[in-house]
């Protein structure tokens, strides 16, 4: 019989520390609807989406009862929306975010990601249209996710797509400024965006991916650090980190168990499962604690960066063992408002953006949910996609911008989004003006990989 | 198919009666029983049989539920494979 204390140790992780499956992410691609008629389009999207996660939802309902483990959204990802638009003669793309919409409405889902555009190197077709679209498509739909790639390593920097980004974070804020700025809670800049990320708001189906595909983001902050406080104050950082793969490899096993399971009885085949440690404002799921369990006062002390280089490290090498595939963007998620230990840290101003800056150089995404001052320029927003998006190209790593500007609110100032998004303080920024560096566009060549100092 | 009940809860007379008898009803045998007391409460650990099972799984874990919460105690059933995939490679 299974042991007595692994049956207990289970439910403990369920019951009290918020162990669970973040999301079943079902990836669709959506390149067979492409139509020159945008009308012809939308039907032909909403109809492949409609049929490929018409169980989605019920599946994930049943697999969550019958095994005992909660999975908190069930979610889909198309293609980027840009290359779908790409064929259509009217480019006209927020009727695709309206289909989007209604298609997730149909399927009962939690989000729909995908409404975005690959423009690390240049803009084709659709793309430019796309990208000007996103602060409307955002006001007029509630579960619709965009997220714009402008930078690799491969390929470098395309600076005329961050000064654009500047400007569309900007406009989506005021266009949902009588929702506490919620647009730009639901849009994501980054550099090295992965193909198969099932977490919001920056999934989308990549071009290499299969027709159709299940993919499973794990979480379970609280059991880590749980698992932390347990041990003591007395063990070394070697036993630290053993105690995190420790407990990284459980909370994968359950994430690979419930992918296997909802591709199984889908007929979908399973994609990948996103090591990640994924906080939610709830008191007793967050990331910033884990820290502060390893012996910071406050989350954003020096320290940090350390702290949260071994964590983030320590869950990849738990994880990796656990499942058959990994991918998504695997690693610590640091996103401020989505995280009760990290709005503390912010409120009392212990935490800065300069530090989440270098915190992002050893996570696994970048300055994700922060509320910023309402007053804040297109260029200096652009300014700070730029610089994290240098430290993604020349790191060889996922970096992203998901930050709100408060429109009509200034520092200390909050913003309340609810559900998994939370809410927190508006956090200074340094306002001296990049934008002639912004203004003069152009390409940030690629890096180099050899010579590594 | 195997599933494991857990009941966790202050200790009072019938426990099992109660349980057992419920998993009878819908023609679950139990395989294994291991009852402990653990930081002053009562556990039990149930494992049990429902490929026999009359009810669909979800349904009979939520009887086992209002069942454990009729008596003041906390209940779950769960599929086997969650406990054997977490703590054995």
């Amino acid at each position: 019989m299974i042991n007595t204390k692994d049956i207990l140790e289970t439910i403990t992780m369920i019951q009290d520390e918020n162990l669970d499956v973040r999301t079943i992410t079902m990836g669709i691609s959506l390149l067979d609807c492409c139509d020159s008629d945008i009308e012809k389009t939308c039907r032909r999207v909403y109809d492949k989406i409609t049929r490929c996660a018409k169980d989605l939802v019920r599946t994930g309902e049943e697999i969550e009862k019958e095994y005992g483990i909660p999975i908190i959204n069930k979610r889909i990802a198309v293609t980027p929306i840009a290359m779908v638009l790409a064929a259509c003669e009217h480019k006209d793309p927020v009727r695709l975010a309206v289909t989007l919409e209604k298609a997730a409405q149909t399927c009962g889902v939690n989000f729909i990601g995908g409404y975005s555009a690959l423009v690390q190197k240049g803009f084709s077709p659709g793309d430019r249209e796309l990208i000007e679209s996103i602060p409307e498509a955002l006001a007029v739909t509630d579960h619709v996710c965009s997220s714009v790639n402008i930078g690799s390593t491969k390929a470098g920097i395309n600076m005329d797509a961050v000064g654009l980004m500047g400007r569309i974070v900007r406009q989506t804020a005021e266009r949902t400024a009588d929702r506490d700025c919620i647009g730009c809670a639901k849009l994501v800049v980054f550099c090295n965006a992965p193909e198969d990320n099932p977490f919001m708001a920056g999934a989308f189906h990549g071009p290499g991916e299969p027709d159709c595909v299940i993919n499973v983001g794990v979480s379970g902050p609280g059991v880590v650090r749980a698992a932390l406080a347990k041990a003591g104050p007395d063990c070394d950082l070697t036993a630290v980190a053993d105690i995190i793969k420790r407990t990284a490899f459980k909370i994968t096993r359950m994430g690979q168990l419930v992918a296997r399971e909802a591709s199984r009885r889908l007929g979908v085949p399973f994609g990948i499962v996103d090591l990640s440690l994924a906080p939610t404002p709830a008191v007793g799921d967050s990331v910033a604690h884990i820290l502060e369990e390893m012996g910071l006062e406050c989350c954003g002390a020096y320290g940090t960066t350390a702290a949260l280089a071994l964590l983030n490290d320590a869950v990849k090498k738990g994880g990796v063992m656990a499942s058959s595939h990994v991918g998504g963007l695997s690693g610590a998620f640091i996103p401020v408002t989505e995280d009760a230990g990290m709005i503390d840290a912010a409120r009392c101003g212990c935490l800065r953006l300069e530090k989440l800056e270098a915190m992002t150089a050893v996570c696994s995404v970048g300055l994700d949910m922060i509320n910023i001052p309402g007053d804040t320029p297109a260029e200096v927003i652009a300014a700070i996609i730029a610089d994290e998006a240098a430290i993604g190209m020349v790191n060889s790593k996922t970096t992203a911008v998901r930050v709100i500007p408060a429109i009509g609110k200034g520092v200390g100032e909050e913003l309340s989004f609810g559900g998994l998004l939370g809410g927190g303080p508006v956090m200074p920024l340094n306002t001296w003006s990049p934008a002639l560096f912004i203004r003069r566009g152009g390409r940030i060549p690629a890096p180099m990989q050899s010579l590594k100092n | 198919m195997r599933a494991v009940i857990t009941v966790i809860g202050k200790d009072t007379v019938g426990i099992l009666a109660k349980i057992s008898t419920a998993c009878a009803q819908h023609n679950i045998n139990v395989s294994e029983v291991t009852q402990s007391i653990l930081q002053d409460l009562f556990v039990m650990i149930m494992m049990v049989d429902i490929s026999k099972s009359d009810i669909p799984f979800t349904r009979f874990s939520d009887e086992m539920a209002a069942l454990g919460k009729e008596m003041g105690l906390s209940v779950h059933t769960m599929h086997e494979d969650i406990f054997n995939s977490m703590h054995r490679i």
